[in-house]
């Protein structure tokens, strides 16, 4: 359903997509897990033909992206990673708006609405005015949106980022019934490990680059084994004392020392009662993706910070009200 | 499609238009206080066989509410790209062409309205309107506005945030608006003023409406016309192909 062959987007010689190849059958969830910046939404820029790619091929639902760009953006619904809204009109104008761009005959357009505003729980909201609307509902709304046109597949820019837990939960709930109802393929960026947990296959990013790209198990299953995670009086003496004498990857930060085990269950009680630096705490746990991230690149993904753009729409907002 | 794109476009705009009770009220209040304030103020210190300054103004004053209300729309685009709104509006399934054609369309129409307002003041300057009248001033926005709504789409297809939008109201919409005869007759102007006057489209407009309305004409009504459809030709043809490059 979605191809990129050796994709690149260079802005100005930074190269913020660098030769990424994937492709993605109908009816998956597939993500793009990373850092901002990584070139997650830049590849989606480019697969929903608002960029044109530096180098390499990209097709969706059959139709090259740079050839039949019509083609493409009638196969597609997207989420936008910023709202994308029209805040001075009703929810039910955003979609009526949508559907008569799309070319949808009005009395499709009026059933899909109504269910696609019930789906989302927004039906008695429907004749408000956007701008009081709240995140999640303008995200609730934006979703309704991008399904109003029955796209084969759903582009999905960080769907739930700056959304509360409850939210989140509900937006993946409909994500999956979408799914199992109408077999929609889907791609998605997201910077939040759990919710990346979602996907059938995860392609990691950094750099503009695939470090990795598989199941969510098979990505963790590339740790070996258990974490603990250790702190004690001297981090610094502890690491060096268990760097001679276990041969184990060892890492250390702000957080404490961070251990790989296989046998983990058997490895705790040992460690302990030979370990001659004083433990203050000691925590064992299954890997989670950001292992996987951390063991791959080196590094975390960092929590998301406002850009000076979000300021500004922020401030812009406040100045209209 | 093409046309049905261009008109949800537009429709999109009127609708906002209507809705901003402000901006309604502000698109009598201002030019009445501009004809009222200005009309009676300079009329001690303005003599002309063919009427009160105020009349003399009120060509003017439409022609200054175009301008302003078609750059205005244009540059709603600025905002659309700042909102995100644009993104739904680029990635739909229809032509850039369309778009573009859409919004200089809305201007066109928010132009209109507002000068059909302004003309239900005339009144209060003692100027009689017939209905060809107002058929005529109508017509004439429409051109007007087309030509500088392609103007405002050209600027506003080369800028990414409102911050520009100072300098062009500053740099451009000002003297365009103080330059075109809408104030004080132009013949007296020094001559690098008066070539300013020469190429601004909205002297042209400015004349043309004082023409109908008042019947006193700087140059011949077919000038004017000509001058700003060659403009708008020019301006649509440019800012499409600017609007259609940008992503």
């Amino acid at each position: 359903m979605i191809t990129a062959e050796n994709l690149c987007k260079y802005f100005d010689g930074l190269k913020a997509v660098d030769g990424v190849s994937f492709s993605v059958k109908k009816g998956e969830i597939f993500g793009f897990l990373g850092p901002n910046g990584a070139g997650k939404t830049t590849t989606i820029n480019v697969l929903c033909t608002l960029l044109k790619p530096t180098s390499g091929t990209a097709s969706i639902n059959g139709f090259d992206v740079t050839k039949d760009p019509h083609d493409v953006r009638r196969s597609i619904g997207l989420i936008f990673q910023d709202p994308s809204l029209d805040d001075r009109l009703t929810a039910e104008e955003n979609l009526d708006f949508h559907g008569m761009i799309y070319d949808i005959p009005k009395s499709i357009r009026e059933e899909r609405k109504k269910e696609l505003l019930e789906m989302v729980e927004l039906q008695d909201r429907r004749k408000d005015l956007v701008k009081t609307f709240s995140g999640g509902m303008k995200r609730r709304l934006e979703i309704a949106r991008g399904l109003l046109h029955r796209p084969k597949v759903l582009f999905l820019d960080e769907p739930t980022l700056g959304l509360d837990p409850q939210t989140r939960n509900h937006i993946w709930s409909y994500i999956h019934q979408l799914r199992s109802e109408q077999s929609i393929t889907i791609f998605m960026t997201t910077h939040y490990m759990d919710e990346a947990e979602n996907c059938d296959r995860i392609g990691i990013i950094d750099y503009g680059k695939i470090v990795a790209m598989d199941t969510p198990e098979d990505l963790k299953r590339m740790v070996g084994g258990d974490i603990i995670t250790l702190k004690t009086t001297d981090d610094e003496k502890a690491e060096k004392e268990i760097g001679e004498r276990y041969n184990i990857h060892v890492r250390r930060d702000e957080k404490g020392i961070h251990l790989e085990i296989e046998n983990s269950e058997e490895f705790i009680p040992e460690f302990i009662s030979s370990f001659s630096t004083r433990i203050n705490s000691i925590n064992l746990r299954r890997p989670t993706l950001d292992d996987v991230f951390i063991k791959l690149t080196g590094h975390e993904i960092r929590e998301e910070e406002a850009t000076a753009k979000d300021r500004l729409r922020e401030r812009m907002r406040m100045r209209r009200h | 499609m093409f046309w049905k794109a261009v008109y949800v476009i537009c429709m999109r705009d009127i609708r906002r238009f209507f809705r901003e009770k402000s901006q309604v009220i502000g698109s009598v209040a201002r030019p009445a206080f501009w004809l009222v304030i200005m009309g009676t103020g300079f009329s001690t210190v303005f003599r002309s066989e063919t009427g009160t300054y105020a009349q003399f103004l009120f060509p003017g004053i439409i022609g200054m509410t175009v301008l302003f209300t078609s750059i205005f729309s244009a540059v709603s685009i600025i905002w659309d790209r700042q909102f995100g709104f644009l993104r739904e509006i680029l990635v739909a399934p229809v032509s850039r062409t369309s778009v573009a054609v859409g919004k200089t369309l809305s201007g066109c129409f928010q132009s209109m309205i507002q000068g059909a307002i302004i003309l239900a003041l005339s009144p209060i300057v003692n100027v009689r309107l017939t209905p060809v009248m107002v058929i005529q001033v109508l017509l004439l926005i429409f051109l007007a506005s087309f030509a500088l709504t392609s103007l405002g789409l050209l600027i506003a297809s080369r800028m990414e945030s409102h911050e520009g939008f100072n300098l062009i109201i500053n740099f451009l919409v000002m003297p365009m608006f103080l330059l075109s005869g809408a104030f004080f007759p132009i013949q007296g102007l020094p001559v690098w003023m008066r070539s300013v006057v020469a190429v601004n489209p909205l002297s042209y407009a400015v004349d043309a409406l004082r023409g109908v309305i008042l019947g006193v004409y700087e140059h011949a009504l077919a000038t004017d016309i000509l001058f700003m459809a060659g403009f708008a030709v020019v301006m649509t043809t440019v800012a499409v192909t600017a609007f259609t490059r940008e992503v």
